[in-house]
């Protein structure tokens, strides 16, 4: 390319006819749009899905997990929800060491664009496992997802996540399409408060009246649950939650 | 009569509008010394230990864990009580230059008082402004956690004896004033040997071992030697792409991740061009040409041999899809492996720890969607990592050396932030 060019600058120096110098400058301009199109042939490609490459061996090409029951599916959850986590994780707020190292230099706009990226993925739910657990624990956690336990203060999860516990837009997760050791882990550190969000911080209060039987019948019953017709989270506001959340503002 | 009066008037009106002209103008020079001290922090960096995560702006408080102990940074906010209300002007550029807070009392040397002493007074006034001007908040720091003996603070005399020398940095008559320029800022406030020379088990760095490299103490990751060209020396790098690195955090030669993405993104990426340029010209002044040869390595030649074939399939299966089967990479964002430095450094921890854990460089202005690089700690096993290890370290020309299956085991353990 240098060669070509220098070439024609030394013609036209020698003639210094408007005729060659039109000639060196089409050269040129050829040149650099050659470089342009070498150079882009040689970029990664320019999309999310190549940028978020480093989430894929925990939670799947499209986000839709691994074989890993600890590392949860991301793909169709709402974006405020992810973007807060994403936030959380970065702070520190939220500890997982691999995902706090990864996330800790990225600035917000990024972490609202991968968040995006994956609450628009919808790779299909996949089968629920069967349970390894009896059909009287599996009763309670129906009971406790559907209707929850008035007596100890306990809500549904329906009443927040929804009658298809498919989550409302931004800030509510859907609960399908989890394995129960990552909902009962996720639970667990609720209650101990190593897993905090925003105040009112809503899933505290609720799993700090949970008992440790009530967390594995509620992660087992949810994981069983068969994917829904429609997955996607509903829009905001379609019904009132039960208390204040403030990871969902009104 | 009149006419005096409405002369007085005048004069009264003119002194006033000269007043108002002299303290518009006085405000405009402390807006200018505040905006050239927030420039100055940050190319100091100080926000990385004097704020805390989720905490208030240099309101202090954030954990260092050191070898001795944990330290908590200081609140220098400008509140009266709990911050630097009030220090003077003399008493910050007393604590910078000669490390002792205004009482007297010893700073620990987790403070890089001994690059800040290179500062000048200028320096560090107008970041004493700036300091002044931002919001206070009232936090009481937080008491350090240090083992016996050494929350006592009289050692840290020693210490000084030992490490420190006192006093501004003088330039170089013989280079030139960009070249300086480079090295007040590395050498001063980027204090860029805190984690490129090597620590000794005192804590402390000798003068001749400035910039020659070491692991970085409780973090594991090795911080290579700016001076030889087989570790981060830059004397073959175009200064563009030392540019490009410390602003962007990415370039043709390779990328920042780690210890190194936190200095980019919370300080190099906001220094003007000017003073990148200088800090580059600085850098690739102090590469030495004639590195000395690699350490043989301490595996045997038939566990090599077997290691580097594992590695090569490893490698084709996992990583040439973006690193390209010569290791050619797509730089800058999926950068090159052969002939990369960081890959063929004597210390494989950094290598290993990027196939173990991944890593994304920076968000910054010139690279705010940044590529990222997946952790294969779930994928592969030990002897995997340390294969895949060994092939690009000694693939293509490079001219490392093979590692083990232990040395990948122990920095699985190793602290990730």
């Amino acid at each position: 390319m240098f060669a070509r060019a220098a070439a024609s600058v030394a013609v036209t120096i020698t003639l210094a006819t408007i005729v060659l110098a039109t000639i060196v400058l089409a050269t040129i301009t050829l040149a650099t749009i050659d470089g342009a199109a070498a150079q882009t042939a040689n970029q990664p490609p320019d999309t999310m899905a190549a940028r978020v490459e480093a989430c894929t061996p925990c939670h799947g090409n499209k986000g839709e997990g691994t074989s890993d029951v600890y590392f949860p599916r991301l793909a169709g959850k709402p974006a405020g929800y992810l973007y807060n986590q994403l936030l959380a994780f970065r702070s520190g707020r939220r500890k997982y060491p691999p995902m706090n190292y990864l996330l800790e230099f990225l600035p917000d706009p990024y972490l609202e664009a991968m968040a995006e990226y994956f609450a628009g993925e919808h790779p299909p739910l996949p089968q629920p496992a069967p349970s390894e657990v009896s059909k009287d624990v599996l009763a309670q956690g129906e009971l406790l997802a559907t209707s929850g336990d008035a007596s100890r203060n306990i809500p549904a999860c329906v009443s927040c996540h929804g009658p298809g516990l498919a989550g409302m837009q931004p800030g509510i997760p859907g609960l399908l399409g989890l394995r129960a050791n990552y909902i009962s882990a996720q639970l667990g550190a609720w209650r101990y408060g190593t897993r905090t969000a925003k105040s009112p911080d809503c899933m505290q209060q609720v799993a700090g009246h949970l008992t440790e039987a009530d967390v594995t019948a509620v992660a087992a019953w949810l994981a069983t649950r068969p994917a829904p017709t429609n997955p996607a989270p509903v829009p905001k506001g379609t019904y009132a939650l039960p208390f204040g959340c403030g990871s969902q503002p009104n | 009569m009149g006419s005096k009066l409405s002369t007085a008037l005048i004069s009264i009106k003119l002194l006033a509008l000269a007043a108002l002209t002299t303290a518009a103008q006085a405000q405009d020079k402390s807006n200018d010394i505040i905006a050239r001290g927030e420039y100055l922090a940050r190319a100091g960096d100080c926000t990385a230990c004097h704020t805390a995560p989720e905490g208030r702006l240099f309101a202090g408080g954030r954990a260092m864990p050191t070898p001795f102990g944990t330290l908590y940074t200081s609140n220098i906010t400008p509140d009266l009580d709990t911050g630097i209300g009030k220090w003077s002007a003399d008493d910050f550029y007393k604590t910078m230059h000669s490390g002792r807070f205004p009482d007297g009392g010893l700073i620990y040397p987790a403070m890089p008082f001994a690059s800040y002493t290179k500062v000048t007074r200028a320096d560090s006034d107008a970041i004493f402004a700036y300091l002044r001007s931002i919001a206070p908040v009232s936090q009481k720091n937080k008491p350090h956690e240090l083992r016996f003996p050494y929350d006592n603070r009289q050692l840290i005399l020693g210490w000084r004896t030992l490490f420190f020398s006192e006093g501004e940095f003088k330039p170089d008559p013989k280079k030139s004033a960009e070249w300086n320029r480079g090295a007040y800022l590395v050498e001063g406030l980027g204090h860029c040997g805190m984690c490129h020379s090597p620590i000794n088990a005192l804590g402390g760095t000798s003068q001749s071992d400035a910039f020659k490299g070491g692991l970085i103490p409780m973090q594991n990751w090795y911080a290579p030697s700016l001076t030889s060209n087989r570790e981060a020396g830059l004397g073959d790098w175009s200064i563009k792409d030392i540019t490009d690195l410390l602003q962007t955090g990415v370039s043709m030669r390779g990328v920042v991740y780690g210890p190194m993405a936190e200095v980019v993104h919370n300080s190099l990426q906001y220094l003007n061009d000017e003073d990148t340029k200088a800090m580059a010209v600085y850098l690739k002044g102090i590469a030495e040409p004639s590195p000395p040869p690699p350490a043989s390595s301490t595996l045997p030649t038939t566990e090599s041999s077997l290691l580097i074939s594992l590695g090569k399939t490893v490698y084709d299966k996992h990583c040439a899809s973006c690193h390209g089967t010569q290791g050619e990479g797509k730089p800058p964002h999926w950068p090159p492996l052969a002939n990369n430095q960081s890959i063929e450094m004597q210390s494989a921890v950094n290598p290993i720890r990027m196939v173990l854990n991944g890593g994304y460089p920076p968000g910054t202005k010139g690279n705010p969607m940044p590529y990222g690089m997946p952790p294969f700690a779930g994928l592969l096993s030990d002897n995997e990592i340390a294969a895949v290890v060994s092939y690009i370290r000694t693939a293509w020309g490079n001219r490392g050396t093979p590692v083990s299956a232990r040395e990948a085991n122990e920095l699985r353990s190793a602290p990730l932030n």
